[in-house]
């Protein structure tokens, strides 16, 4: 037997969980929301435009003298901390007014400060500026890519399944957005494109999860013409969560060990994707599937669906 | 769905084999796969970037100084057109790119309209337009004259400026000898350019941020420049600031003496003299006659050597310069003659280039990258590994072997389509060794199902594999829709992580349907097991 047998053949009551389970995510979701109108993002420069310089020192610099000798150069907000170790410093400079041609002085002014004003040899490892043309552009292709991509999967199961499916899986998946941002918000962690791709990854895992739920409450629909949904649901959900634990837990330890060996930057990304993981796994039981409790799924699956359970079987 | 027929097994052994020999120059050095015979794929895994260093530009060819610089043109001609054919006016001004001036006398409309469309067919035939259609609105109303450039001028205009740039980017990029440069034009006035293992971006930056128009230019000596009253200009010359010194200006006149476009070449070099570093430049045919012609007829006077609107130098003319080659010194350092060179050499732009957007990554962070990657994936897998022999024993080891040969042939995909891997493209396959296994264990799932329900081992297998197709196809159908989004939304490193991500989709549920389940059934075949341990 294996350590994970509690999971095969378990019986456990997941909708008798529903109500609670619903509280939970409805105020983490209100929260969420909250925190994000109050603190809002920390858009990095990718959204908001500006300067990003990563230097590596020979020596440990002392912070506060940097930022003091930053400060001095009149750029406006400069924020300045360490990346990975004492020698590695990030250091971010808004964007500065007066359009696409100003930015590129910022990267001279402070490389030229850093060299003169500080003892140690510095070494320019990233730079990276952009400009407000661009990050606008950015922010708007990123809104665009989340919402086609839960367009998609909304169009993808409406056909596949049926559209109480859809509703619940897309409700799922944009309570796992919302609840990334919402987290994203709280720490005030970096937001930038490669978050993006994140949400974007997670939207896909956390319908994967759910997909694999439903696909097996449909065939338990078929298989039972008569149970209780609330039973058949409870069913569904315990015959696949073995595998839900298994996928989640493998691709978590490749999560792990990308986000303690994998370098500071992608620790974000990696950080977003362990999150999306847990979350998605989380709403794939306790979010999407009681959800088909309050959507009525249809229970008369042999006339339309003849065809494709004499394809299944 | 258990038997393999031999051509099956055949297939699915050269399908792998093929993986294997696209991805194994991934672990050779550049120099052992340039001796490897012809037969065997040498090429690697393209590297973003992000993890070979380098430096991404995105540019943006300023259009609207080419809108403004034409019409300015054009209402010198007006100007000019006006007074050679007396036709009186006046209020003639420039408002929001177009020319509006009245005429004094409104009977001239007819007149003053022909003479505009004269004007119009000189500049199309400059621009290589369509002869048949104007290239200007013309609107007369009584006697208010309003004058601009058509859409299609204009929209020519901006596509042959751009398209020109990118020629000449190219021209001064290539001379720096930076090694597979990637220059291509992106939407209708951008061009993203990449520099791979540029460790310099800086010296690349100020070379594009220069459009090296270059002329000869007579000083006007009727006035000289005064800083406590700087007003007083001779009409038919110009103010113009000095290279060198900020507060010292110089009157020249506007008419170009030669220009840029006559040079031929440009090297830089040391005055025998000064032993100053300095550029020496050669005109054509054309420029040699006009330059020859111009020093004759003022010998003793000085001219000024004009860039980008500033003045390098003014020397006095000594002798008629008539073989056609000539010395710019302004003070330079060697590495600024040298430059300056390669600007002249490569031609002018048409346009100011504006950096919308820059990346560089230093050469030592991304090998970082790649070290810290290659540390992550294979910490990630080796647990991945433990885990699922520790959970499905034998068949976990065959789940294993699949995911080994899905790496390499992820790697091998990656090579063939010389697909670039970028950082988030390692965090891709890192991803894709978890969900990888997804595949079997949703089929290793259904078999323990199949098997509580009391199946023979066989029909377990069996009826697990075909139910759990539909699943299987469905769950990936989701995550590949997210990673084609990602893939035509994102840019650059995103790209290249849905790119991995997609291949890795693939790669599994290949790997799951042929690789494992052949083992699994040469397993059954061999040792005929009454009960599966899962």
């Amino acid at each position: 037997m294996s350590i994970f047998s509690f999971a095969t053949n378990s019986k456990i009551k997941f909708l008798s969980l529903r109500k609670p389970a619903f509280i939970l995510s409805l105020t983490l979701i209100i929260c969420s929301v909250l925190i994000y109108s109050f603190k809002g993002l920390n858009f990095g420069i990718d959204f908001r435009g500006g300067t990003l310089i990563e230097v590596e020192t020979s020596e440990s610099e002392n912070l506060s003298n940097l930022r003091s000798i930053l400060n001095n150069l009149e750029l406006g907000d400069i924020q300045v901390q360490e990346f990975g170790s004492a020698k590695n410093i990030l250091i971010r400079v808004e964007q500065q007014a007066g359009g696409d041609q100003i930015q590129q002085n910022v990267v001279n002014i402070v490389k030229t400060a850093l060299n003169t004003s500080l003892s140690s040899d510095v070494n320019f490892r990233r730079t990276e500026v952009v400009g407000p043309k661009v990050s606008s552009e950015l922010i708007k292709a990123g809104i665009i890519a989340i919402v086609v991509a839960v367009f998609a999967m909304l169009v993808y199961i409406w056909f596949r399944f049926e559209w109480q499916f859809s509703l619940g899986a897309v409700i799922a998946l944009i309570h796992d957005v919302l609840l990334t941002l919402g987290i994203f918000s709280l720490l005030q962690l970096e937001f930038n494109l490669s978050i993006i791709a994140a949400i974007l990854t997670i939207v896909g895992y956390s319908m994967n999860d759910t997909v694999v739920v439903y696909d097996r409450v449909r065939e338990n629909l078929r298989k039972y013409r008569k149970k209780e949904i609330i039973d058949l649901l409870n069913i569904s959900i315990n015959e696949t969560l073995s595998r839900t634990i298994m996928t989640s837990v493998t691709t978590l330890l490749a999560l792990l060990s990308l986000y303690i060996f994998g370098g500071s930057v992608i620790k974000g990304f990696t950080f977003a994707m362990i999150w999306g993981v847990l979350v998605g796994t989380y709403s794939s039981i306790f979010i999407a599937a009681p959800l088909l409790n309050y959507l009525k799924v249809k229970r008369d699956w042999s006339v339309s669906s003849a065809v494709e359970s004499t394809k299944n079987n | 769905m258990l038997q393999f027929s031999r051509s099956k097994i055949t297939l699915i052994v050269a399908t792998i084999f093929m993986a294997m020999l696209l991805a194994l120059p991934n672990i050779f050095t550049d120099e052992r796969t340039s001796n490897f015979p012809p037969f065997i794929p040498s090429q690697k895994v393209n590297l973003g970037l992000d993890l070979q260093g380098g430096s991404h530009l995105l540019l943006e060819v300023d259009t609207e100084s080419i809108k403004s610089e034409k019409i300015d043109d054009l209402s010198f001609d007006l100007r000019r057109m006006l007074k050679k054919n007396d036709f009186k006016y006046g209020n003639l001004k420039i408002i929001d790119d177009s020319i509006k001036f009245k005429l004094n006398n409104s009977e001239l409309a007819k007149n003053v309209s022909d003479e505009i469309k004269k004007l119009s067919q000189s500049i199309s035939q400059n621009a290589l337009s369509s002869q048949s259609k104007s290239n200007l609105n013309v609107e007369i109303n009584n006697s208010l004259v309003n004058i601009s450039l058509t859409e299609d001028y204009l929209k020519q205009i901006s596509i042959s400026a751009v398209n020109q740039s990118i020629e000449i980017v190219r021209r001064r990029i290539d001379e720096l000898g930076t090694r597979e440069p990637t220059i291509q034009k992106q939407g209708t006035t951008r061009i993203l350019i990449q520099l791979p293992g540029l460790d310099d971006p800086e010296r690349i930056k100020s070379l594009l941020g220069q459009t090296a128009k270059l002329t000869f230019k007579l000083v006007d000596q009727k006035a000289s420049y005064d800083p406590s009253n700087p007003t007083k200009i001779p009409v038919g010359s110009e103010l113009l600031p000095s290279d060198s010194d900020f507060n010292f200006k110089y009157i020249v006149k506007k008419k170009v003496m030669v220009g840029g476009e006559n040079l031929v070449d440009a090297q830089p070099g040391f005055d025998p003299q000064t032993n100053e570093p300095v550029v020496n430049f050669r005109f054509d045919r054309i420029g040699a006659k006009k330059f020859g012609k111009v020093t004759k007829a003022n010998i003793g006077k000085p001219f000024a050597i004009i860039l980008d609107n500033k003045v390098v130098s003014a020397p006095v003319i000594r002798d008629a310069i008539l073989g056609g080659s000539g010395q710019i010194s302004g003070g330079f350092s060697a590495e600024e003659a040298a430059d300056l060179a390669v600007l002249l050499r490569a031609g002018a732009l048409p346009a100011p280039l504006i950096i919308l957007e820059e990346r560089s990554v230093g050469p030592d962070l991304g090998a970082d990258s790649v070290f810290a990657g290659k540390i992550a994936a294979l910490i990630g897998f080796v647990a991945v590994i433990i885990f699922m022999v520790l959970i499905y024993r034998a068949f976990g080891f065959f789940a294993d072997i699949a995911l080994i040969l899905n790496l390499v042939m992820v790697l091998g995909v990656l090579s063939l389509l010389q697909a670039t891997l970028t950082l988030p493209g390692i965090a891709g396959i890192i991803l894709t060794i978890g969900m990888a296994v997804d595949a079997n264990v949703l089929i290793f799932e259904r078999i323990k199902e199949e098997l509580r329900n009391g199946s023979s081992v066989i029909n377990a297998i069996d009826s697990g594999y075909k139910r759990a197709l539909s699943t299987i196809l469905d769950a990936n159908i989701t995550t590949l829709i997210a990673a084609s989004i990602l893939f035509f939304m994102g840019s650059g490193p995103v790209k290249g992580f849905s790119v991995t991500l997609a291949i890795g989709i693939f790669t599994s549920v290949f790997t799951a349907f042929t690789v494992t389940r052949m083992m699994i059934s040469i397993y059954i075949s061999r040792k005929k097991p009454k009960e599966l341990k899962l």
